[in-house]
């Protein structure tokens, strides 16, 4: 068997790819974290628990309605977005004017509470997500095989991340949304209805998260406290990322889940603590994060 | 009261616990260009975004057009045909010089085409792609005219155009502000640059402690100069 360091290429090239699969879900949870935060001011703490809420959401319309993956992976958002809407518009809307701390300890005590009621619904135990058909099988790439559910996770939300990307930097929509981060005020003078504009951020942001949900679900246990075990990697990837960039929570949510996996197979005592080591180095070097912007 | 196109009365404003306008009145005219001057501190800014609604509380009644905007959010106010001017600018840096002009959203009729603006202010065309915050502070603060002239905005609120530019980027200013004014906009100027002003305006209104302390007429003004001297300390 071909080697590398010692280690058989088959068993690097699992972890890499198990690594990169949790890179994606990193990256698409991170994103939304940044664009909120961005837009909002908050650190919405709850947003692991909406992702949990989109894995649910897809079990749910699987198992009661029988509704497919395919119709799952655009509804599940949309449901999560709607959530996020009723969020903001009854409760983190009266926080603006109060420091940060408010809106994080609100989204904390939502985030705890939606967990809570699923826990209480559907227990801890974690349900299995039935893989689609398609999905059944591998690549054989000659030197590994490459399951087909994790090929398109990578694929597909390394799509979503470029075209929120994209949508972001490059587009009018864009350009109210990076206005309205810097000067909310005078973009509203300018005519444009800033409160309904950062309603829909939030939406847009807690749907992203629902469809890593969606993503998720065939990769783990639907589970009520997968959020909470996700949430606080994505932190620390947003701490290491900076939460000016866009492009920077992408790209540093998807090397980490490569690290990751890497330190599972070169040292796997570190492989759950070698993301926080990271973040430690960073905020000694570099406080704002190596794609932040010093204030 | 017949013609006033906008007509503020007993304006009352405040920042958070401070009252800063005291019952603010004056009124202006389809295609008039008025002034707000005063000293530092005088509320002149505190005025426009009090009628913009970007202060905290405030009171009284702000018509434009018919219409009691008071009450309104700020962006409904905007779509009433204002377009502002800030004093600090308020140019986007992470916008380009071009996505800034772009943004602001058309709030009625006949706005200059981005072709008219760039004739207007070629220094823009040239620099389309820097970014926002690259720009010199005359060309931002040509941006920040040149981003409300693309709206079709009827009524103009510029917050101290003038300050700190070259003498040349003040005339040029000057000859678009009389270009607007020949095109029928409707024109609210705050100014410390008197000597601008004056050849521009129909009418002063001077502010002291968050008041309209004293309204001259363009043609009272050489009768008035020694009051305005004492207002405004020039
Ligand atoms: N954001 C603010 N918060 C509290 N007080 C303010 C604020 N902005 C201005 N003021 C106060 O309001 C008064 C009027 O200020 P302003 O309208 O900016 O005057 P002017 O534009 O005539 O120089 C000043 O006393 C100023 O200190
Ligand atoms: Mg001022």
């Amino acid at each position: 068997m071909t080697e590398i360091f010692g280690i058989p290429i088959q068993a690097l090239m699992g972890q890499l790819t198990i690594g990169l699969v949790n890179g994606c879900f990193y990256a698409m949870l991170s994103l939304g974290l940044a664009v909120i935060f961005g837009m909002l001011n908050v650190v919405n703490f709850a947003h692991g628990a909406l992702y949990m809420v989109g894995a649910f959401f897809s079990w749910m319309l699987l198992n009661y309605a029988g509704v497919n993956y395919w119709f799952a992976l655009i509804l599940a958002p949309i449901g999560v977005a709607i959530v996020g809407v009723i969020i903001e518009k009854t409760m983190l809307r009266w926080l603006y004017q109060l420091d940060h701390l408010y809106g994080l300890l609100l989204t904390f005590g939502l985030a705890l509470i939606i967990e809570g009621i699923f826990r209480h619904n559907y227990g801890s135990s974690g349900q299995p997500y039935e893989l689609p058909d398609v999905f059944r099988g591998a690549f054989d790439l000659g030197f590994m095989f490459l399951p087909k559910y994790r090929a398109w996770v990578v694929v597909m939300s390394i799509v979503v991340c470029l075209a929120t990307w994209y949508l972001i930097e490059k587009t009018k929509l864009g350009a109210y949304l990076r206005a309205g981060t810097e000067n909310p005020k005078l973009v509203q003078a300018f005519g444009i209805n800033v409160p309904l504009m950062v309603t829909l951020t939030y939406a847009f942001g807690v749907g992203l998260a629902g469809l890593a949900g969606v993503m998720a679900a065939p990769v783990y246990l639907v589970n009520p406290t997968m959020g909470s075990g996700i949430i606080i990697v994505v932190f620390a990837v947003v701490v290491i990322g900076g939460m000016g960039s866009i492009l920077g929570s992408i790209v540093t949510g998807l090397a980490l889940g490569l690290i990751e996996g890497l330190t599972k197979v070169v040292y796997p005592e570190a492989s759950s603590t070698v993301v926080f080591i990271i973040m430690a180095i960073v905020l000694l070097i570099r406080p704002a994060g190596l794609f932040g912007r010093e204030k | 009261m017949s013609g006033a196109l906008l007509s503020v009365s007993n304006l009352q404003a405040w920042y958070g616990e401070s009252h800063i306008l005291h019952g603010v009145d004056f009124e202006i005219k389809r295609g008039e260009l008025i002034t707000l001057l005063g000293r530092n501190g005088a509320g002149r800014t505190t005025t426009l975004k009090a009628m913009l609604g970007l202060t905290g509380k405030r009171s009284g009644s702000i018509k434009i057009d018919g219409v009691e905007a008071v009450n309104l959010p700020t962006h409904k106010i905007a779509r009433l045909g204002l377009g502002y001017c800030p004093e600090e600018r308020g140019i986007f840096s992470s916008l380009s010089c071009e996505e800034n002009l772009l943004l602001p959203p058309a709030v009625g009729e006949g706005g200059m085409s981005v072709d008219e603006i760039y004739a207007m202010f070629p220094n823009l065309k040239e620099r389309r792609s820097s970014q926002g915050t690259r720009l010199s502070g005359g060309e931002q603060q040509m941006l920040a005219m040149a981003r409300i002239l693309r709206t079709g905005a009827k009524i103009l609120l510029l917050d101290e155009i003038t300050e700190g530019l070259a003498p040349v980027i003040v005339q040029t200013l000057g000859r678009v502000i009389r270009e607007l004014k020949a095109k029928g906009l409707t024109i609210i100027m705050v100014e410390q640059n008197f000597r601008f002003a004056a050849p521009l305006a129909d009418r002063h209104y001077v502010m002291e402690h968050g008041k309209i302390a004293a309204v001259v007429e363009k043609q009272d003004l050489a009768a008035k100069a020694d009051m305005l001297h004492e207002y405004l300390g020039v």
